[in-house]
């Protein structure tokens, strides 16, 4: 068993299926056993613990919603939710990796690839054998990514790519990138990088102060040639990576959890043990204000993706519940990390302690994926009608 | 090779144990049950040699529905059927052991693993009733495994040291602690097991005959003593801790 407990006041997991439960106790396991003992040090070094890929791989978290056929587990999106809640207890970093790989490089491989690139691609991506990324933004289209100025241009048998790309989860590390860029006719498409390919280099973005367990890359592409036969048939136009961030942000709704479990945990126990004032911290009202806070919009934000992941099941959920779900939940995650530091004082910015790297990896998990203040606009719009973007 | 593993829940060890009203069981409010942490250690060692020796490995449990689950482990982890002996009543290791020796008399069965023991009952006592209620070899405690043909060579834990023991197969082998790292079900585990349904049947191990009369917690620890800050406790501390400790 783990050694963490979960927190599940309202019992929750009452909602969850057999296999739903030991998926998560699984997952917390492996998150207790391979990740905690070696994360710290990794994200002080600013290194993804490689070591790492092949476990998740033979535990199966990549693409773990996808068929059997494709050598994935065919799970819920429930599971795979719980999934990256358990994970991001964790790291953000190991979380984001894991996200990338299933939601944003085997999921458009899935839902928009020719048979050929789903029985390539697919079984080698879900044992961690291949990594993938995704580049969609670029240095100067970030939440406006319809004005993209990558190009693709037709030349026989072959696409010529042009452009960069920018804030690539795995990007340096990744065998094939899913590339979004326009066409002769300004349409957005979807291509295959290989590695290797020349013309395509992906050098990694240094000096971060978040996210540091987790490699984050530049993609440049200059008259970089790959087989036309690479470009993914199934999908035109901005639809395309727009549903492939809808999975990804899916899974941060529940990751966001797994982080603000976390801190709320180390916090809780911290303030148990602190004496000041010849009593524990734990004991005064401004702490106990604060523990609260956290412990009730963690519950809040379990119902809330509990029900986001149900509709997703039933094939109801619309783009802009999960808009609700990822910028609530990331919100009081990132809040509940700064409380968890302020109750823990000079001790909560330690390595000793998973607050500082929770709370620092947040700040990116807050803008990445749809910033919070678009998601804003995104359910402003849906219940104005009003877009308010521009 | 047919190799059996038999395996009980248990309730989580972080779980904090109540006597219920009665005196006599365990209240179960909230009590979540796991897979017994040896018997995990016997399910691992079943997959091991039938991945070595090739063969089938089949789950018994005895017990009510809630077992189902803990099946459900172990099938995830990689075992490829599994028999639930069914009852709804309590009962010792002794009419366990009969329950699954009258299952096993006809299954032709070459390797039984179990655990040491139960973290609940703590009682040790199944693997060498079932050795016995079935005519075979058995093998308490191990810590180390080797098995060739139908040879077998096991390290077995003892009072202050270790014993090296050789018999044959078919034996029942209780596993002990350090004998492997158990595996964690992978995801596809998970879901494969939900294929395998459990056989079921009745428990036909009759009544148990030992009785719990009573069950009470441990008397709460007393305070602790400090014998004096620096250096020159240490004679005091030493004293203590030879003649009422009674540890060094």
């Amino acid at each position: 068993m783990s050694k963490f407990a979960g927190l599940d006041y309202l019992h929750l997991s009452d909602f969850l299926t057999e296999e739903e439960k030991m998926v998560q106790e699984t997952v917390r396991k492996f998150v207790d056993d391979e990740i905690l003992p070696v994360i710290e040090d990794h994200y002080l070094a600013g290194t993804f613990p490689l070591s790492l890929i092949k476990k998740l791989g033979e535990l199966g978290v990549f693409g773990p919603n996808l068929p059997e056929k494709y050598g994935c587990a065919g799970l819920s999106n429930i599971a795979y939710g719980l999934i990256c809640q358990e994970l991001e207890r964790g790291d953000s970093g190991v979380r984001s990796f894991v996200s990338v790989q299933g939601s944003l490089v085997m999921y458009p491989i899935f839902a928009f690839g020719s048979e050929q690139q789903k029985e390539y691609w697919l079984p080698k991506l879900a044992s961690g054998e291949k990594i993938g990324c995704f580049g969609l933004t670029e240095p100067d289209f970030g939440s406006n990514p319809g004005g993209m100025i990558t190009r693709s241009r037709k030349d026989g048998n072959s696409v010529i790519l042009n452009g960069a790309k920018m804030w690539i989860t795995n990007g340096t590390l990744a065998d094939v990138a899913v590339v979004w860029a326009k066409d002769e006719e300004g349409t957005i498409r979807g291509y295959l990088v290989e590695k290797g390919t020349p013309g395509f280099s992906a050098p990694e973005i240094k000096k971060k102060h978040s996210l540091r367990a987790s490699v984050t890359s530049e993609l440049v592409f200059q008259d970089c040639r790959i087989p036309a036969e690479n470009e993914l048939p199934g999908v035109k136009g901005l639809k395309g990576p727009l549903s492939c961030l809808n999975q990804a942000r899916y899974g941060i709704a529940w990751g966001a959890l797994g982080s603000a479990m976390a801190t709320y945990d180390a916090s809780l126990e911290y303030a148990k043990s602190r004496i000041q004032f010849d009593k524990p911290i734990a004991g005064f009202q401004l702490v106990q204000q604060k523990l609260v806070y956290m412990l009730n919009e963690i519950t809040k934000g379990q119902l809330l993706a509990l029900r986001v992941g149900q509709l997703k099941d039933a094939g109801r959920v619309r783009p802009q519940h999960i808009s609700m779900a990822k910028r609530n939940n990331v919100d009081i995650a990132l809040e509940s990390a700064r409380l968890a530091r302020d109750i823990m004082g000079a001790n909560g910015i330690t390595g000793e302690y998973p607050v500082m790297r929770h709370m620092n990896n947040l700040e990116s998990v807050k803008t990445y994926e749809g910033t919070h203040d678009i998601h804003t606009l995104i359910l402003g719009q849906d219940i104005t009608g009003i877009p308010a973007y521009h | 090779m047919n190799i059996f593993v038999c395996v009980s829940q248990v309730p989580d060890t972080a779980t904090r144990i109540k006597p219920a009203a009665d005196g006599k069981s365990i209240d179960r409010t909230d009590v979540n049950y796991i897979l017994n942490p040896y018997d995990e250690i016997a399910v691992e060692q079943a997959l091991r040699v039938k991945e070595a020796a090739g063969g089938e490995v089949c789950v018994i449990s005895a017990g009510d529905d809630s077992v189902l689950n803990t099946i459900r482990k172990a099938l995830a982890m990689g075992a490829d059927k599994a028999v639930h002996l069914k009852t709804d009543a309590d009962f010792d290791g002794f009419a366990a052991a009969r329950a699954v020796a009258a299952y096993l008399k006809t299954a032709n069965a070459d390797l039984i693993f179990t655990g040491k023991e139960s973290v609940d009952s703590n009682s040790g006592q199944f693997s060498t009733f079932l050795a016995a209620l079935l005519g075979i070899n058995v093998v308490n405690i191990v810590v180390k495994l080797e098995i060739s043909g139908t040879q077998v060579k096991a390290e077995r834990e003892i009072e202050g040291g270790k014993e090296l023991v050789e018999t044959t197969l078919p034996a029942v082998i209780s596993c002990q602690k350090g004998l492997n790292e158990p595996r964690l079900p992978t995801l596809k585990g998970i879901m494969a097991s939900k294929t395998k349904k459990p056989e079921e049947i009745a428990f036909s191990g009759g009544p148990s005959s030992t009785v719990i009369t009573e069950l009470s917690k441990p008397p709460a620890k007393p305070a602790g003593k400090i014998v004096g800050s620096d250096v020159t406790a240490v004679p005091a501390l030493v004293e203590l801790l030879h003649n009422e400790a009674k540890v060094i």
